[in-house]
């Protein structure tokens, strides 16, 4: 038992409304690569964050070498030879790389001549094959440099214990093999290597075990000779399958969204969507699974004329909408439930009466040529939160005080009192306790016997296979699989989600007709 | 054992007896700490701020003078709160005010003829479009390529200031005017006429009328509602379909404006000429008094008031040898308690007692 480098016991972390880490246990040894795998939201980054001391945990205990530390800060953690590497960089961007590794060094690294700093950092590329150019300035390097800048300074302040946040997030493909073998260098030299990610085939190509997380909780741990991609999909979603909503069997009408071979960039300017086509059909739920970052946000702000579509063309009911304003797609019928629920979605500071007329406040129903009808405006608020059953204390609150069900509750309330002819939902119960997630689900259902065409977006194979009619994959912005719920295999389509090509016969088959 | 600990716990609203009283507090700080500074000096604090306030607010002229130096405030004020209400840091007021100023006396210098119901209006127009586009030139790269602003519309006050030098001391300078740096006077035309005989003139029609306009637009018109939203959170605005650009665009030009306004009403109103030297600070005082007002146009209506008297009543014990910089450091005393109290609108201090066991909880 005392081999292990790392232990963490029973960690427990609850952030307002979420349990976070739930009772988790974690063992790390040196020289292995250790994976810890699970979807957005199953605590993986929260419980990295306590071993690297930037979260107190509320109950759990931290072992290092066999010996409980308590971390009041990163320092802390770094003083036990603790490093991480955050997926957003803490770099300062104007000064130069050999500044920014030994910034905030508490020995003199004032009077420490640059030369001898120079060497200790060359030694350490030489024996890591991390080699960077010292009197760069950090602005002028890529995204994968500046992540060897973040590698180098862990290992320069003596971390044995490495570990780095969804690492490939940002990198292009031959960056992150680079960085695979340079991760697999600093294992053989005795680091242990912690990485955080829910990308299967990332897993397969280097972990040495692999630990699994889901909703908070412990799910299993498997040794390198155990993985594969199966049986981590089982431990990521589980297996129990709850009852089904009662579905609405009435038949589904004509297309009202169509995506014809819709590319587009994301924010970092890569392509994000590529040759994209799906359609949903009127009082049709198309269940849209992937793992987050594979262009469905992208997709969402595409429809909803928020992202420039690069090429391709986008219909609503047969008009081409690609490229029009958020405005005019909005007076067109499209609704939008994205996945920043407070700050997108809904404005953190205004109040209720406020946010409900986001998007309608122009209109005649609420405003005049100059003023806002404030009565009407009163009216609707009161009349959805009534009916939407949404629990406020006082309409001119900000929102920001609400509880995640209840905000989520306000903005469908909003989306939907619209009656959109096309509604798309990100995440849509991401956070959300059972009650919540229950209701959200029961509104969607709603919306669909009332003929509304819905594209959910989500994660989480539940929720797909309760509320869908069709069962889409997404992968590296394209459809990868297209099935009739009945014929969805919650396997295959896990297996999808990740990559793997074995099931793409059989989709093809499947796939719209103008592919 | 029990120990005692103190903690800051948030407050789900902020407290609305807290948003009234601290201020109050502030300026009963910012008084004690600028005594002990006077203390130090050999003054007694005491007299001093009794003959600031006696001379600023005590009589008749001290009124009067408290007054004039609130109007440009007021009108500065709400320029700035206009654009800081969508989160856009206009700290240019004063370029803007000298540049409203320089358009607006260009009209009487150039055809001093004209009759009064066109001189004036034509001067305030001018004065608004000089000051507007003065902001515009830092709104069009925030715009397109979101160049930071601050920097931007600080920079371009002492373009401004510097111009209105260069004309004075050069192509503007009366000939008739001993070479001092002062324009030839404007014709009786180009004055704004003041309340009865005295020096408050109709500057302050103008910012009365702008407070009431700036409140109802920001409580009850369609337009505030949507700048609201901007300022709140841009992503928001987007997903909803505002038109973040022409709102940029529109809200720094019309902020920029209003401070033109300032600048015309001083040299029409006050001054009758254009000068070196304007305006002392008017402009960033602006942001302060902005900033205490919560952006409240009938706040800043007020809050100018006080501030004017400070500034009269730092000249006036100036006379009595003490520097007039005790009003700017009252100032920035007020200011600075303030920001530094609004903690407990948003936070409450809680007295927590710990039993022994649970001290590690």
């Amino acid at each position: 038992m005392n081999q292990s480098l790392i232990q963490l016991r029973g960690i427990v972390k609850k952030f307002p409304g979420v349990l976070a880490n739930d009772n988790v246990d974690l063992d790390i040894n040196p020289g292995e690569i250790h994976a810890i795998l699970g979807e957005n939201g199953s605590g993986k980054s929260t419980l990295m964050s306590v071993l690297a001391g930037l979260y107190k945990p509320d109950a759990g205990k931290i072992l290092v070498n066999g010996a409980e530390e308590k971390f009041r800060s990163p320092r802390d953690a770094i003083a036990c030879g603790i490093g991480m590497v955050h997926q957003h960089f803490k770099l300062v961007e104007p000064f130069t790389v050999a500044e920014n590794i030994t910034l905030g060094e508490k020995e003199n690294s004032f009077f420490l001549s640059n030369k001898e700093l120079k060497t200790r950092i060359n030694e350490l590329g030489k024996k890591y094959g991390l080699e960077i150019n010292l009197n760069a300035k950090v602005w002028q390097l890529s995204v994968g440099e500046k992540q060897r800048v973040e590698i180098v300074r862990m290992l320069y302040r003596g971390s044995k214990v490495l570990i780095l946040d969804e690492p490939t997030a940002v990198l292009t493909p031959q960056e992150a093999n680079e960085l695979f073998g340079n991760l697999r260098r600093m294992a053989s030299a005795g680091c242990a290597v912690v990485l955080i990610t829910h990308k299967l085939n990332e897993v397969e190509a280097i972990a040495d075990r692999v630990t699994v997380l889901r909703q908070g909780k412990f799910a299993g741990v498997l040794e390198r000779d155990q993985i594969n991609a199966k049986e981590m999909v089982r431990l990521m979603v589980g297996r129990a399958v709850a009852s089904k909503y009662d579905r609405d069997s009435s038949p589904v009408g004509g297309v009202v969204l169509e995506l014809d071979k819709v590319n587009a960039l994301n924010d970092m300017g890569l392509p994000c969507l590529r040759e994209m086509s799906l359609c949903v059909r009127e009082g049709e739920i198309l269940g849209l699974a992937g793992v987050s970052g594979n262009g469905q946000r992208e997709m969402a702000e595409v429809i909803s004329g928020l992202r420039r579509v690069e090429s391709g063309k986008i219909l609503l009911n047969d008009r081409n909408i690609s490229n029009l304003s958020p405005r005019t797609i909005i007076d067109l019928g499209v609704a939008y439930v994205p996945e920043d629920r407070l700050g997108m979605g809904l404005v953190p500071d205004l109040n209720a009466l406020e946010n409900l007329i986001l998007k309608k406040y122009h209109q005649p129903q609420f405003s005049g040529r100059w003023l806002l009808k404030s009565q009407a405006v009163v009216r609707n608020a009161e009349t959805l939160v009534n009916q939407y059953q949404v629990k406020i204390s006082s309409l001119h609150q900000p929102v920001k005080v609400l509880s995640g069900g209840n905000l989520q509750k306000l903005l469908l309330a909003r989306e939907i009192s619209s009656s959109p002819k096309l509604m798309v939902v990100i995440y849509p119960a991401r956070g959300l306790d059972i009650g919540a997630t229950e209701s959200v689900h029961k509104l969607l259902l709603e919306l669909k016997k009332r003929k509304t065409a819905i594209l959910l977006i989500s994660e989480d194979l539940d929720e797909i296979f309760k509320l869908a009619d069709r069962v889409g994959v997404v992968f590296d912005g394209k459809l990868t699989g297209d099935f009739p719920v009945e014929q969805a295999d919650l396997e295959e389509v896990g297996l999808l989600m990740t990559g793997s090509c074995s099931a793409r016969e059989r989709v093809n088959e499947n796939e719209p007709a103008h592919t | 054992m029990n120990r005692l600990t103190l903690k800051l716990e948030k407050r789900l609203t902020p407290s609305p007896v807290m948003v009234f009283i601290i201020p109050l507090i502030s300026v009963l700080l910012a008084l004690l700490l600028g005594g002990i500074f006077l203390v130090l000096t050999g003054e007694k604090p005491l007299d001093v701020y009794s003959l600031m306030f006696v001379d600023s607010l005590g009589s008749k002229y001290g009124l009067t003078e408290t007054m004039v130096k609130a109007i440009p405030l007021m009108l500065t004020s709400l320029g700035v709160s206009l654009a800081f209400k969508m989160k856009l840091w206009n700290i240019g007021a004063e370029g803007q005010l000298y540049m409203g100023a320089m358009a607006a006396s260009w009209l009487p210098l150039t055809i001093p003829s004209l009759p009064a119901y066109i001189m004036l209006p034509g001067m305030l127009i001018l004065g608004m479009i000089a000051g507007g586009l003065w902001a515009l030139l830092t709104a069009i790269p925030r715009a397109i390529w979101k160049v930071n602003e601050i920097i931007t519309t600080l920079m371009l006050n002492y373009v401004a200031i510097l111009w209105v030098d260069y004309l004075v001391y050069g192509p503007w300078k009366d000939p008739n005017g001993s070479n001092f740096p002062i324009s030839a006077s404007f014709s009786e035309a180009a004055r704004l006429p003041g309340l009865g005989d005295s020096r408050i003139h109709a500057g302050l029609f103008f910012a009365l009328v702008l407070a009431v306009l700036l409140a109802i637009v920001f409580k009850y018109s369609r337009w505030g509602y949507s700048i609201n939203v901007i300022g709140s959170s841009e992503r928001a605005a987007r997903y909803a379909g505002m038109n973040i650009k022409r709102n940029i665009l529109l809200v720094m030009f019309l902020s920029g404006a209003i401070s033109g306004i300032a600048g015309m009403a001083e040299v029409s109103g006050i001054i009758g000429k254009l000068q070196h030297g304007i305006s002392p600070g008017y402009g960033y005082t602006a942001i302060i008094v902005a900033w205490l007002s919560k952006l409240n146009p009938v706040a800043i209506l007020i809050v100018s008031v006080l501030f004017g008297a400070l500034q009269v009543g730092g000249y006036a014990v100036q006379v009595e040898g003490i520097p007039a910089a005790v009003a700017t450091m009252l100032q920035g005393a007020i200011l600075f308690f303030v920001l530094g109290g609004e903690i407990f609108t948003n936070y409450r201090l809680k007295l927590i007692r710990q039993k022994g066991e649970e001290l590690s909880k």
